[in-house]
This record gives C-alpha cells, sequence and structure tokens, in this order.
C-alpha cells in the first residue's frame, strides 16, 4: 500500500517501495486553469529536494514544479506530451509526472499528510 | 510550484513563478466594477488587474471561454477601462496635437484607433476616439485602465482649455463573437446593421447606453457603455441568451494575442512607435504629410525610412509556450529580438508569440530561434493576425 504526502509547493509524492511518483495537486490544477504544456525531466536525471524538476505551463503563466524529494528519476510520464490536460483532468491519478528512485525516505516522512496539507489549503483562500 | 496568477500586472504570466505564489490579492486596496457581485456569484476567479478586482476566469476555464467567444459569444465586463468625453471648440484639431490619427476627417458616430505619443514617437497609451454627435464639438474615449489616470492627466495638462468629463458612473461591456450582432439585436433592435467602428446612442428600459461596434478579439462584437446602475440588469439579460457566457481577462488576452492586436504595457509602450509596433496604417495620410503630433519627425523619418525593428508574429514549432521577455536570436545565436506577449492559442491549438526582432528579420518565413529556459525554440516569422479577423463589414 502506497502513502502519500503534499509540500507547501503544491506537489504531491506517492512512495510504494523506494519509487516517488510525482505530481502536482488537484488545488495546484484547479488555480493554474488550462494545462497547455508539461516540461519533463530526462530518465536517468537526478534531482535534488527543492530543486526544479519540471516546468508546468497553463495558458496563462509558466510554474516550476520542485522535487518534493531527492532522486533519480526513473520514468516520466510521456502522455503529458499529447495530453498535457490529463493533469487537470486527473492530476493524482492519470496526471502524474515522473518517478523517481528515492535515497532518502526521511524526506518524504517530513512532508505534510493529506489532513496537514488541506489544512494548509484552508488557509490559502 | 504554482504560478501567479496576476500581480504580474497582466493577466498573465511573470515567467517562471512558484506554485505557491498563487496570490491571494489584498483585496482591500481594489477597486470594483458594477458587476462585481456578479462575477462571484458565476463562479469567477478574481485577481487583481489595474487597480481592480477583475475576473481573470470563470469556471469553464480560460480554452472554454476563447472558444466559447470564437464560435458563439462572449460577454466581457472592461468597465475597469477609462471612458470620457473630450469637448469644447476645437476639440478635434486640439487632440490631434498629441495622437497621430486624423481626427479632424472623423464623421460624427465614427470612431478610430490611435495612441497618445511622446516626444520621442513613443506610445503613452492607445485608445479609441470616436467623434460624438450634435452641434458642440465632443469626442469620446476610450483608453486603458492602467493608464487612464495619467491620461488624463495627459490631456488636462495638454489641452487644459478643453472640458474633460471622466464618465465613471458608467460600466463597460463588451459582446464579442459570430452571435454577438444577433443577440444584442434582441435587446437593442437595430445594432445588426451598424457598421465597423461606428458608434450610436441607444436606450434600454430608460437607460442611455452607447454602443460602439469594435472589440479586442478580431470577432465582430460591439462595446457597450452602460450607466453602472443598470450594468447588472444589462449584463444578466444578455446572459439569459443561451448562446452567451461570461469571459474573464485570461480568455481576453489569448483572444487579442491571436487577433495580432497590442497589449499596452507589454507589445508597445514609450520605448516603441507606431512604426514600429506595425501600426502606421492607424496614421492617415494627411498626418504623415503635415505632421503636428509629438515624435512627428522620427515617425515621419521611419515612415521614410523604415524602422530598425518590428513587431512580428512568431509561430512555434513545437509544443512549449515562448513568455514575454524571451529572447529572440538569429541562426547564428545572436541577440536579435524579444517576445513582448507569448502563450497558447487555444483557437490553434498550438503556441504563438508577437515581439520585436531587427528589420532584416522581420520577413515572413524567417527561422529564428527563442530561448525558454535556456534552450532555443524553433520559431517561424509569420504574419498576423494569427486567426483571421470577422469583423462586421456590412
Amino acid at each position: 500500500m502506497s502513502a502519500i504526502r503534499y509540500t507547501k509547493d503544491h506537489e504531491y509524492v506517492r512512495l510504494d517501495g523506494d519509487v516517488a511518483t510525482i505530481g502536482i495537486t488537484d488545488h495546484a490544477q484547479e488555480q493554474l486553469g488550462d494545462i497547455v504544456f508539461v516540461e519533463l525531466p530526462q530518465v536517468g536525471k537526478s534531482v535534488e529536494q527543492g530543486g526544479e524538476a519540471a516546468v508546468v505551463e497553463s495558458v496563462k503563466a509558466a510554474s516550476e514544479v520542485y522535487a518534493p524529494v531527492s532522486g533519480e528519476v526513473i520514468e516520466v510520464n510521456a502522455a503529458l506530451e499529447g495530453e498535457p490536460a490529463k493533469v487537470n483532468a486527473d492530476p493524482l491519478g492519470d496526471g502524474w509526472f515522473m518517478k523517481l528512485k528515492v535515497r532518502d525516505k526521511s524526506q518524504f516522512d517530513a512532508l505534510m499528510d493529506e489532513a496537514a496539507y488541506n489544512e494548509f489549503v484552508a488557509t490559502l483562500s | 510550484m504554482l504560478a501567479r496568477q496576476s500581480p504580474c500586472g497582466r493577466v498573465a504570466p511573470r515567467p517562471e513563478c512558484r506554485l505557491s505564489d498563487l496570490a491571494v490579492a489584498a483585496k482591500d486596496t481594489l477597486a470594483r466594477t458594477p458587476l462585481y457581485e456578479l462575477h462571484v456569484e458565476r463562479g469567477a476567479r478574481m485577481v487583481p488587474f489595474a487597480g481592480y478586482s477583475m475576473p481573470v476566469q470563470y469556471k469553464a476555464g480560460i480554452i472554454a471561454e476563447h472558444l466559447q467567444t470564437r464560435e458563439k459569444a462572449g460577454l466581457f465586463d472592461v468597465s475597469h477601462m477609462g471612458q470620457a468625453v473630450l469637448a469644447g471648440p476645437g476639440a478635434a484639431r486640439r487632440l490631434e496635437t498629441l495622437v497621430p490619427a486624423d481626427i479632424l476627417a472623423l464623421a460624427a458616430g465614427r470612431q478610430r484607433y490611435t495612441q497618445f505619443l511622446d516626444d520621442n514617437g513613443g506610445i503613452l497609451d492607445d485608445l479609441m476616439v470616436t467623434r460624438l454627435p450634435g452641434a458642440e464639438e465632443r469626442l469620446g474615449l476610450v483608453v486603458n485602465a492602467s493608464n487612464k489616470e495619467a491620461d488624463f492627466a495627459h490631456l488636462r495638462n495638454k489641452l487644459p482649455e478643453l472640458q474633460l468629463e471622466v464618465l465613471a458612473d458608467r460600466a463597460l461591456l463588451a459582446v464579442q463573437g459570430p452571435n454577438a450582432a444577433e443577440m444584442l439585436a434582441q435587446l437593442l433592435p437595430g445594432v445588426e446593421t451598424m457598421a465597423f467602428m461606428s458608434w450610436r446612442k441607444a436606450d434600454w428600459h430608460g437607460s442611455r447606453l452607447f454602443v460602439s461596434r469594435s472589440g479586442y478579439t478580431g470577432e465582430d462584437g460591439f462595446e457597450v457603455s452602460v450607466p453602472a446602475a443598470q450594468a447588472r440588469a444589462f449584463a444578466e439579460r444578455l446572459l439569459s441568451d443561451a448562446r452567451a457566457a461570461l469571459v474573464g481577462l485570461g480568455a481576453r488576452d489569448s483572444l487579442r494575442l491571436e487577433a495580432g492586436l497590442c497589449l499596452h504595457g507589454h507589445d508597445i509602450d514609450t520605448s516603441t512607435t507606431p512604426i514600429e509596433a506595425g501600426l502606421a496604417w492607424s496614421i492617415q495620410k494627411r498626418r504623415r504629410q503635415e505632421g503636428g503630433f509629438p515624435g512627428a519627425e522620427r515617425i515621419e523619418r521611419e515612415l521614410r525610412a523604415g524602422p530598425t525593428r518590428r513587431r512580428v508574429g512568431l509561430e512555434l514549432a513545437g509544443k512549449a509556450p515562448a513568455r514575454e521577455s524571451a529572447d529572440v536570436s538569429a541562426q547564428d545565436g545572436r541577440k536579435i529580438g524579444r517576445v513582448t506577449s507569448g502563450g497558447f492559442a487555444p483557437s490553434l491549438g498550438r503556441p504563438i508569440a508577437m515581439g520585436y526582432v531587427e528589420s532584416d528579420f522581420a520577413a515572413p518565413g524567417t527561422e529564428l530561434n527563442i530561448l525558454v529556459r535556456g534552450a532555443p525554440l524553433l520559431a517561424r516569422v509569420t504574419r498576423m493576425p494569427f486567426v483571421p479577423h470577422r469583423y462586421f463589414r456590412g
């Protein structure tokens, strides 16, 4: 069974063993509006926690997506190239961005759980 | 990661904002249009724009609102723009000392696009000027929201002998799209026969409206000035037509970009002249010959010898959008220009941009690179508009 954590920058990370699936939250996609392009990293690239991992572009603006945890990119969601709107339709499912092989699971444990993230989002409006 | 919706001035993009920057507006300090409550009730996302709290989009989203306008009709609240009447003997001749358009030749009930210029021929703002019917010499003006205070101060300063009446108690609604004429004619019979860039008064349930057949989307459509107190009722009446929907500033921006229209503060400003910007068409023959407007010497020279740089349309080969401020380089890597507006074109399903390039690189078909996040993206100079205008030509 996988667990999910969130960042204050509105990324989520789902951990299965040492594989982290990363994407943006429903709140994030909702705030961004129609997503028209996603720039994903190269497979094999090493990303550091808090470092830029991807770029998501809505009609209005480009936003950086930061790595919630450090690790090596082992897979990216190639389907987003043709259908970036999947991020709007199913951000936590088909709209995932990338999978990382995680180096340090304690980074994951330190992030917000769902209840904490929902509470955080509630403070934003 | 999330981007910011706006304090960037425009609806849009400061390239690369964090998602967490999603701005919570300083709501207290923002002005509201007469349709503020309507926007909120209809699910608008309100953002700060030019000192106002404005709808950037509604629930449908920018792409749907954009396509709605191209396919049926969109209703835009543009009440933040500045509406004014400049009156007094010689008003047209006097206004010509500030703008390069032929205002004297403007017939009653006709309007023209022009620019307030500074002494270098730079563009202080762009505006619409209407010669109002009647015995007295009166000109209707519509100026950009961001510049309206400066524009009105400029007019009072330069033309102190004229009366400037600012119509602060009026909303301005734009109805744009292929169904706009039929829809508006149900409320205001006869408007469907109005010529493009013409103006008339109309009455609606005892209110005096000003209607012009113009807009900022490239579609046929109207801008309707409505007394603030009646604005909501008028908007709701229009929205009761199933073909109409509210459209926010986000789609207004993508529509005007596809139409190749300039946004002041981005595509035109005091560092650009109307000639560089490709707006020579808005300077009529008599004014070119006689001059008598700020920066006339430079503009005459640029008309004769050509400007050193030109505003061009850019079609990107790939799918990544290029945003404002991105550098444009020649094939050899030399920087030759800059993007001033760019984004995803919903009607085309791909990214487009406009910007300035050195004149040697301005020919349609020229291949250039736009630098996005350090990587060169192939782009081709293209004629504008990107999407054909569909103005009403009678």
